[in-house]
């Protein structure tokens, strides 16, 4: 019985001391990066020797749990991927590793704007870009054929994309577009000033009652008012049966939507969507990820050479057709990929059109106080739109919570 | 060898204070035997039942960002309840808790008493299938539950709205429910002046079955000769109900009602889930549980957020207290 016993107990010890030595070090991320991860491990394992575990949570429970491992100091894995709208306020705790030397020899390879939303208020680099979300304007090409519009006529500016919708609504009977929050979000997203950032100027204090957001909330009030968005919110039911069935004429979104819409979004549309820049030719992004190493991470050498292999050119491009990461070094945009036709799109090259837009971003520096920011806009903006708000008391009553809330 | 030595030198002394010693050593063991066996359970409870409340006092006087680890916490007072008191919407968000809390609270109640009072009368047989059924939403998961219900609320293909067209449209209905047309798609959960009402009914459908229960257990308690007495002299089911089962009722009413009290003020999965992750929260649907989650783990300010915790707590003992005192001798007291 004893023997038992212990041989029992030593076989546990070992397991769990198996465990633990299984990998060298250990990737935390959310999917679509598994499938990615699963295609370059092993090439980078039989190259490096270092072997790598995976551990993968859906997109918000994993931020949620990076905020608590950097509470606790403990559990986050070696390398670990952050979604841009959170690098913000994870870069600036501390909780990250300076990588700025080891970056430095990379540094000109990579987009600018998402270089400096790696870094931190310190001008460190904490956060490395892997993939970025150039953000475009997708619209349904029949729509506009049938009420004889050209693109570049509708996208001139903002009032030419405004009167196509009226268009819409009134001969096609179709929306122009599924919610009116995206019109206000691309706009104060994609016209920062220059030297500013999002939500906050060079010296922390907020900049929403500026002109920027006025125009933005106004443009959102227009659609809404007028009758041509449907509250769909994206991410919902309706939103997905809005593209299968071409409720809505136009979506503005990242690069990366188009996986979703072919892949299983609306595979039905094909040819009937092409992809355009936002009104007056406006460049901006929309989502994008980093990779970063938690100081309490064990194995930071092993960890950087992950990242380095991971924001190499091949596997950028591999990101790219594995999962369709958009590829954060500029230096890829040179390949043949970058020039085939998508039958989605009506044979459109659109791959062109996005990374020209990668490389025209103009670089907008995080704040710690974006999430708190970007909550309070957005309740602003639903008191516009749903209780008839007045803008500028809205955009008030916003800076008085984000003076108050960023301590 | 030594141990040799040590025999030699051991004296009778020696050995009776030993002997003592064990013999207190034995007897801590044995009257320390039901703590040890207790420990788990106190070393668990300690760890993740009193430390947090004592660690949620020390914190709500301090700023503290999680991310930037235990060294950044810094003291500052009051500073936020301050902040917290005069945040325009952490009243919002109460207001709409108790609204909310009391929209489906009442309706549980209202609709659980009649049913387990016809429950009783169906007899053993329906009344523990019936029961079943009736408890099945309170075992389900909260978070399956309002995802199916975000679907069914779905404005375009929701099958409640698809429902509500059918008979709008139907021409055997239209005369007594084509008025609902002129507002479809109703945004069930998008519109600010509905949201509320859709929260509340998913908490009352997932929460009247329990009170049935308790109801139904409560009147099975009540002697039948008190029922036949009353029938003897005349007393319709109607006032049977209403003067013999509601007041002998009134211990069980009282311990259901403060359940639903605390449980409602602490409200957080259904309008979680429905507003998905709080994303798409119209101002009237989130509740102060949804907005302490926010404060502290989306604007990753948890100083704030345990004193908003602590407000919810006094909050919530004020309502159970008033409740306590207003029906307490009677609910407690039983027949008083």
């Amino acid at each position: 019985m004893k023997t038992t016993l212990r041989a029992g107990a030593a076989l546990a010890t070992l397991a769990l001391a198996g465990g633990t030595l299984a990998a060298d070090i250990r990737f935390d991320g959310f999917p679509d990066y598994d499938s990615q991860l699963n295609a370059i491990l092993p090439d980078f394992e039989a190259q490096t020797g270092i072997s790598v575990d995976m551990l993968m949570n859906e997109h918000g429970g994993h931020h949620e749990r990076i905020a608590t491992t950097l509470a606790t100091g403990s559990g986050l894995g070696d390398v670990v991927l952050i979604d841009v709208g959170f690098v913000g306020s994870y870069v600036d705790g501390g909780g990250f590793m300076d990588l700025t030397d080891l970056f430095a020899p990379h540094a000109d390879q990579f987009a600018e704007y998402a270089v400096t939303q790696g870094q931190g208020s310190d001008g460190r680099q904490y956060g490395i870009p892997v993939d970025l979300g150039p953000g475009v304007m997708y619209f349904r090409r029949d729509y506009m054929e049938d009420l004889g519009y050209d693109v570049d006529e509708v996208m001139a500016d903002w009032d030419s994309y405004l009167e196509y919708g009226r268009d819409l609504r009134d001969n096609h009977d179709v929306l122009l577009i599924g919610h009116a929050n995206d019109v206000a979000q691309a706009y104060y997203n994609f016209n920062v000033e220059p030297g500013n950032g999002l939500y906050f100027d060079a010296d922390g204090e907020p900049l929403v009652t500026n002109e920027r957001f006025q125009r933005a909330f106004e443009l959102a009030r227009t659609v809404r008012d007028e009758n041509m968005d449907g509250r769909i919110n994206a991410w919902s039911e309706d939103w997905y049966q809005g593209f299968q069935e071409g409720k809505f004429a136009t979506q503005m979104s990242g690069a990366w939507l188009l996986g979703h819409l072919q892949n299983w979004m609306a595979p039905d549309t094909a040819g009937n969507w092409g992809v355009s820049h936002l009104p007056s030719g406006m460049y901006g992004t929309w989502g994008g990820s980093f990779l970063g190493i938690p100081v309490q991470s064990g194995n930071p050498d092993q960890a950087w050479e992950l990242i380095e292999y991971m924001i190499s050119e091949d596997i950028q491009l591999a990101g790219f057709d594995n999962i369709a990461a958009f590829p954060a070094n500029v230096n890829t945009y040179d390949d043949s990929m970058f020039e085939e036709s998508i039958d989605f799109l009506r044979g459109q090259q659109a791959r062109q059109m996005w990374a020209e837009i990668a490389e025209n971003v103009e670089p907008v520096a995080p704040h710690r106080g974006d999430q708190i920011a970007n909550s309070l806009i957005d309740e602003a903006l639903e008191n516009v739109l749903d209780e008839g708000m007045d803008i500028e008391q809205a955009l008030r009553n916003a800076e008085n919570q984000i003076r108050r809330r960023v301590r | 060898m030594t141990n040799q030595a040590e025999i030699t030198v051991d004296t009778p002394d020696d050995e009776r204070s030993k002997e003592v010693r064990s013999g207190r050593l034995k007897r801590f063991l044995e009257n320390g035997t039901p703590y040890w066996f207790l420990s788990p359970y106190i070393i668990i409870f300690g760890t993740f039942g009193i430390f947090p409340v004592f660690f949620m006092i020390f914190l709500s006087f301090h700023t503290w960002n999680p991310v930037a680890g235990l060294g950044s916490m810094r003291f500052v007072g009051l500073e936020n309840y301050a902040l917290s008191l005069t945040d325009p919407r952490l009243w919002k968000t109460m207001w709409n808790t108790i609204a909310i809390a009391v929209m489906s609270g009442l309706a549980q109640h209202l609709v659980a008493l009649p049913m387990a009072y016809l429950l009783i009368s169906l007899g053993a047989r329906a009344r523990h299938w019936l029961s079943t059924a009736y408890f099945l939403p309170y075992v389900t998961s909260t978070v399956a539950v309002s995802m199916i219900f975000y679907i069914m609320y779905s404005p375009q293909s929701g099958i409640i709205n698809q429902g509500l067209n059918l008979l709008a449209n139907g021409t055997l209905t239209s005369w007594a429910f084509g008025w609902i047309g002129q507002f479809q798609p109703i945004g069930w959960l998008q519109e600010n002046s509905l949201i509320r009402y859709s929260i509340s009914f998913v908490v009352f459908w997932k929460y009247v079955g329990f009170n049935i229960v308790i109801y139904a257990a409560g009147l099975s308690t009540i002697n039948q000769e008190l029922y036949e007495a009353a029938k003897i002299d005349g007393a319709s089911h109607m006032q049977r109900f209403r003067y013999v089962a509601l007041p002998l009722l009134k211990p069980f009413i009282f311990f259901a009602v403060t359940l639903t009290i605390i449980g409602n003020m602490q409200l957080f999965d259904e309008p979680y889930v429905l507003t998905r992750g709080l994303q798409q929260a119209t101002s009237n649907g989130m509740t102060i549980s949804n907005y302490l989650y926010r404060i502290g783990w989306e604007w990753l300010d948890m100083g704030s957020a345990a004193a908003v915790s602590w407000i919810l707590f006094v909050v919530i003992a004020l309502f159970t207290g008033l409740y306590f005192w207003l029906f307490g001798r009677q609910g407690l007291g039983g027949n008083e």
